[in-house]
């Protein structure tokens, strides 16, 4: 094997290498997608998020219109808020509802975006006023359980666990 | 009687503490055996071709392995994982399943596993070979010093080689478990890449898979390159150095493996 | 096992200097040299003197040390007492850089020639050449010829050794021994294996090219017949001891009971037929259990 086949096949080699860490990291990973899209912030708060992810995408009418880019908790009133980034093109409305999902029984978490009627668009940096947190299963069973032992003792249904809303605005499925 | 048990005893403690000590000083030799190498590695790209020659004795012909290997593994990733997916109604998660799995962990553990039974072994021999019919010794004699001309450009050889293949299997992995996945069982080719692109993150997925194959190329080359120079230089020893190689860059892989695992993949679910 | 000692990747002015050779001096004194492998003593109180541009063998049994002798000189090995001096120069005391400036001056032959198995011939010679000098590609190639053509081999440079005789895998690397014009060659069983053709050729060779390049050559080995053709003195070692020593005429005329057994071929001698072991008789009719 002489010296310039050698030189010629290491060059390949190096090159599909390489070809294939690209790869990896554009198609396969989202190198690229990320931060690549001018976009604005949001901010908004939950009781609880569930299995929110980093970078979960945040979809309105189930398209992906931004990613979720930060998490924290606010330490006075135990919420958890979360920063949003939101793609340039998109805007929404004053009275948008950001509520936590969940794609199919076990599938990704992700936040939807519900626009309103309101004339006055959220800026970079506002926060969304409605919220709807993650729904627990476990709160919903133990919830299912006391609804079938107080209607069957006879008493009214109370439902005390009802998801916590927050103080501003209704909730919507 | 008791003289002949502690005289038992204290024979399993000498023989406990000099293979222990033996495994230190054996730990040692091999670190200055690495520093050693890295010292002569100016030495090792000076002569650029050798080291080229390396890279195509190393990489270059274990691509046929490493890229069947990939193939198979991703596909057979893509049958098994489908199974259970579906009766979760999961089914459309299969890319993200084929991704992670090769790109974090199949892929660099696999192919170091491969590397170091056909390129790692394969290096042993050529050196132990060397040092059996004195080629080595000749070369000394010769004032060259065979850590430079011999040694380094294989580990350098090897090190390269390595994440180049492991991006390599993962990459046909992926595209075995597309060819299962969407041709085969039917799932939506844009669910299965636009999936996988949410989940696979450049930071930390393919990073750590990259940083893995490098870790595991320095382990197996090294190992290579030593058990190699090691050797007894006669052919039972050149035998059983091939045979260590294999078995100790294995261990090695897997363990390291797992040390790296535990630190890069801790925090990946926690917001 | 030991790292080898670092070479001169970068010729330093010391290591050059430390390592000029006293041309008055011997070629090579062994002075009551000293040499252990771990406990077991290999050599003791070897003295030997091999003057400027002869031939001297060392000869005995297997395994008696003749090959260790030849790595002290080399300095691959360090002798626990007692001094190797090469041209004057105190070889155990060389620093690294000074000892890889010195082999440059050395020639070895390697039983079975220890050629470079992924190289031909030609490159196989053209190795130290290419490694320790910056000569142009034109002169190596002219140089790597007339070597070739003193063993007789110039027809032979592209063919790789796997490829190659005996013989003439010998003497190509006797010619890759002689590429940089040593002035020290030392041959280690340089007659082990060969057919009688190539046995005589390969005394010739020695001989001649070590009057044609006044080098001093030391030649280990344990055949009799060739060496008394061709070397100016030797030195018989048995049990790391030197046992006799003398020329050629004197050795065939030697009635020290050694030299005899050696020469003729004795089965019984100095050098015992027996290894040592138990009374036969007794080991024989020993009780079992």
């Amino acid at each position: 094997m002489n010296r310039s086949a050698i030189d010629l096949w290491v060059g390949i080699f190096v090159a599909i290498g390489f070809g294939a860490i690209l790869f990896l990291a554009l198609k396969v990973g989202n190198l690229l997608t990320l931060d690549r899209t001018p976009g604005y912030h949001l901010e908004a708060s939950f009781d609880n998020i569930g299995g929110l992810k980093l970078r979960a995408p945040v979809k309105a009418a189930g398209v992906v219109v931004g990613r979720v880019e930060a998490v924290r908790l606010d330490p006075k009133i135990y919420d958890a808020v979360v920063t949003l980034r939101i793609d340039q093109h998109y805007e929404f409305t004053r009275d948008t509802i950001a509520s936590i999902n969940t794609s199919g029984l076990l599938g990704e978490v992700y936040i939807g975006l519900d626009a309103g009627g309101d004339p006055v668009m959220l800026k970079d940096g506002d926060r969304i006023r409605k919220t709807q947190s993650a729904v627990v299963i476990e709160k919903l069973i133990s919830q299912f359980l006391f609804d079938k032992a107080s209607s069957g003792a006879g008493g009214e249904a109370a439902a005390p666990g009802k998801s916590v809303e927050k103080p501003a605005g209704e909730t919507k499925k | 009687m008791s003289a002949e048990l502690t005289a038992g005893v204290a024979q399993v403690l000498r023989r406990i503490g000099g293979t222990v000590t033996g495994a230190v000083s054996k730990l040692g030799f091999v670190s200055r055996f690495l520093l050693a190498v890295l010292w002569h590695t100016p030495g090792a790209f000076r002569r650029m071709h050798l080291t080229l020659r390396e890279i195509y004795f190393a990489g270059v012909l274990s691509l046929v392995i490493i890229l069947m290997s990939g193939l198979f593994v991703g596909m057979v990733l893509s049958l098994q994982g489908y199974e259970t997916l579906k009766r979760y109604g999961a089914g459309e998660q299969l890319g993200i399943l084929v991704a992670l799995s090769l790109v974090r962990e199949l892929g660099p553990v696999m192919s170091g596993l491969l590397f170091a039974s056909r390129a790692g072994s394969a290096m042993t021999a050529e050196i132990g070979l060397m040092k059996t019919t004195e080629q080595l010794a000749a070369m000394e004699m010769m004032a060259v010093d065979p850590l430079a001309r011999v040694v380094a450009p294989r580990f350098w050889g090897g090190v390269i080689s390595m994440p180049l293949l492991a991006a390599l299997f993962s990459a046909f992995g992926i595209f075995g478990g597309y060819i299962v996945g969407v041709p085969l069982i039917g799932i939506d080719a844009g669910a299965f890449w636009g999936q996988m692109k949410a989940g696979v993150d450049f930071w930390p997925d393919v990073t750590n898979g990259i940083i893995k194959s490098f870790v595991f190329g320095v382990a197996v080359s090294l190992i290579a390159v030593f058990e190699g120079y090691d050797a007894k230089p006669t052919a039972e020893g050149v035998s059983s150095a091939t045979t260590r190689t294999v078995v100790m860059s294995s261990l090695a892989i897997l363990a390291l493996d797992f040390v790296m695992t535990v630190f890069m993949f801790r925090g990946a679910s926690v917001v | 096992m030991s790292l080898p000692a670092k070479p001169s990747s970068s010729r330093t002015a010391e290591a050059i200097a430390a390592c000029r050779v006293d041309p008055a001096a011997a070629a090579v004194e062994l002075v009551d040299v000293s040499f252990n492998y771990d406990v077991r003593p290999i050599l003791t109180g070897i003295t030997m003197t091999i003057p400027r541009g002869k031939i001297v063998a060392i000869m005995g049994a297997s395994g008696s040390g003749k090959t260790t002798i030849l790595r002290l000189i080399g300095g691959q090995l360090r002798p626990k007492s007692g001094q190797v001096r090469v041209g004057g120069l105190s070889v155990p005391d060389l620093e690294p850089e000074a000892l890889y400036e010195l082999r440059r001056k050395f020639g070895m032959l390697f039983q079975f020639g220890a050629l470079f198995t992924d190289m031909s011939v030609f490159e196989n010679i053209a190795f130290p050449m290419r490694e320790h000098t910056e000569l142009p590609e034109e002169l190596i190639r002219d140089l790597v010829l007339m070597k070739l053509h003193a063993v007789g081999l110039r027809g032979a440079a592209h063919l790789m050794p796997a490829e190659l005789s005996g013989g003439m895998a010998r003497r190509v690397a006797l010619a890759r021994a002689i590429a940089l014009d040593p002035m020290l060659v030392m041959y280690d069983e340089p007659f082990a294996g060969l057919d009688p053709i190539s046995l005589g050729v390969v005394g010739q060779l020695i001989r001649r090219l070590n009057d044609v390049l006044s080098i001093t050559s030391v030649v280990v080995t344990h055949d009799v017949y060739e060496s008394l053709k061709i070397v100016d003195y030797l030195y018989f070692v048995s049990g790391g001891r030197i046992v006799a020593s003398g020329t050629p005429e004197e050795v065939r005329a030697s009635g020290d009971p050694f030299v005899r057994q050696f020469i003729d071929g004795a089965a019984d001698g100095p050098v015992p037929f027996h290894y040592p072991a138990p009374v036969y008789r007794e080991e024989l009719f020993a009780d079992v259990g």
